[in-house]
């Protein structure tokens, strides 16, 4: 019967859907699950530059310079800076999996206000890994 | 070591997921070894920032330092793998892509593995 579309077993029928991101309000426990996720995938090209530069440094002065003439520039100091706080938001939040993991913090409002937590922390890391460097206090293992 | 899998899972092979609690495991494992590795690693990258290709080559050819540079690597690759394992089957739901793009990303993860600890290999016999 067409009012039970189960037993028709057609391909357009229309089965009941667990709700999905265009039916929550945005809250920030689920804006930093997302994050999660694109910060891990923005940390895999991440991953393929350290093959890069590991790659490049073993070829020698000119390898090395090959990749520094791409790094060293504002672009790639932009991008840098991307991975840098795509690192550090994956790092903290990836601590709060795993508290969760372990059965803490799993409370609604412990969760958003340690997601608001790692938004604000990693923000304050990128930036201090990058005024940490420029203001010439890297460069410690010449 | 003997397995921890049951004889039944063993037998069957697959779930409603094609596998047990392996994958969720692994990528918390994984998880916890990168805390340490990637501290170290920022402390390794701070150290050296801004000088040059003489320091980058001695700090690398120090044996302790290329372990763990080749750990951090390696298992970076590995969690990533895992990590898009789980955005692949979220999002890709024609079978065919769906195998294509999680053999492409085996292949890419394990390719720049193997790339790194070479690299690092040859940066010790510069």
């Amino acid at each position: 019967m067409a009012d039970h579309p189960q037993e028709t077993g057609a391909p357009a029928t229309r089965r009941p859907m667990s709700p999905h991101l265009s039916i929550y309000r945005w809250q920030v426990t689920m804006l930093a699950s997302i994050t999660h996720r694109v910060t891990g995938a923005g940390l895999g090209l991440g991953a393929l530059v350290l093959a890069w530069w590991l790659v490049s440094v073993s070829n020698g002065p000119e390898g090395y310079g090959s990749f520094m003439d791409y790094a060293d520039t504002p672009l790639g100091l932009l991008i840098l800076f991307g991975f840098t706080w795509a690192l550090s938001f994956h790092f903290l939040n990836g601590i709060r999996h795993l508290a969760w993991d372990m059965g803490y913090g799993f409370e609604k409002h412990t969760a958003a206000r340690t997601g608001s937590l790692v938004y604000v922390l990693s923000v304050v890391l990128a930036l201090g890994v990058f005024a940490f460097a420029w203001t010439g206090h890297g460069g410690y293992l010449q | 070591m003997s397995s921890l899998e049951t004889p039944l899972h063993k037998v069957q092979g697959l779930g409603a997921s094609h596998s047990g609690t392996g994958h969720f495991w692994r990528e918390r494992i994984t998880s916890a070894a990168l805390i340490p590795l990637s501290l170290w690693f920022a402390y390794a990258m701070l150290g050296l920032v801004g000088t040059n290709e003489v320091a980058v080559v001695s700090f690398l050819a120090h044996p302790w330092n290329a372990i763990l540079m080749a750990a951090f690597a390696v298992i970076s690759f590995y969690h990533l793998s895992l990590g898009l394992q789980v955005v692949i089957d979220d999002y890709v739901h024609t079978t065919g892509i769906k195998l294509f793009l999680l053999l492409l990303v085996r292949f890419v993860v394990i390719a720049a593995s193997i790339s790194c600890v070479f690299a690092l290999i040859r940066i010790a016999a510069l």
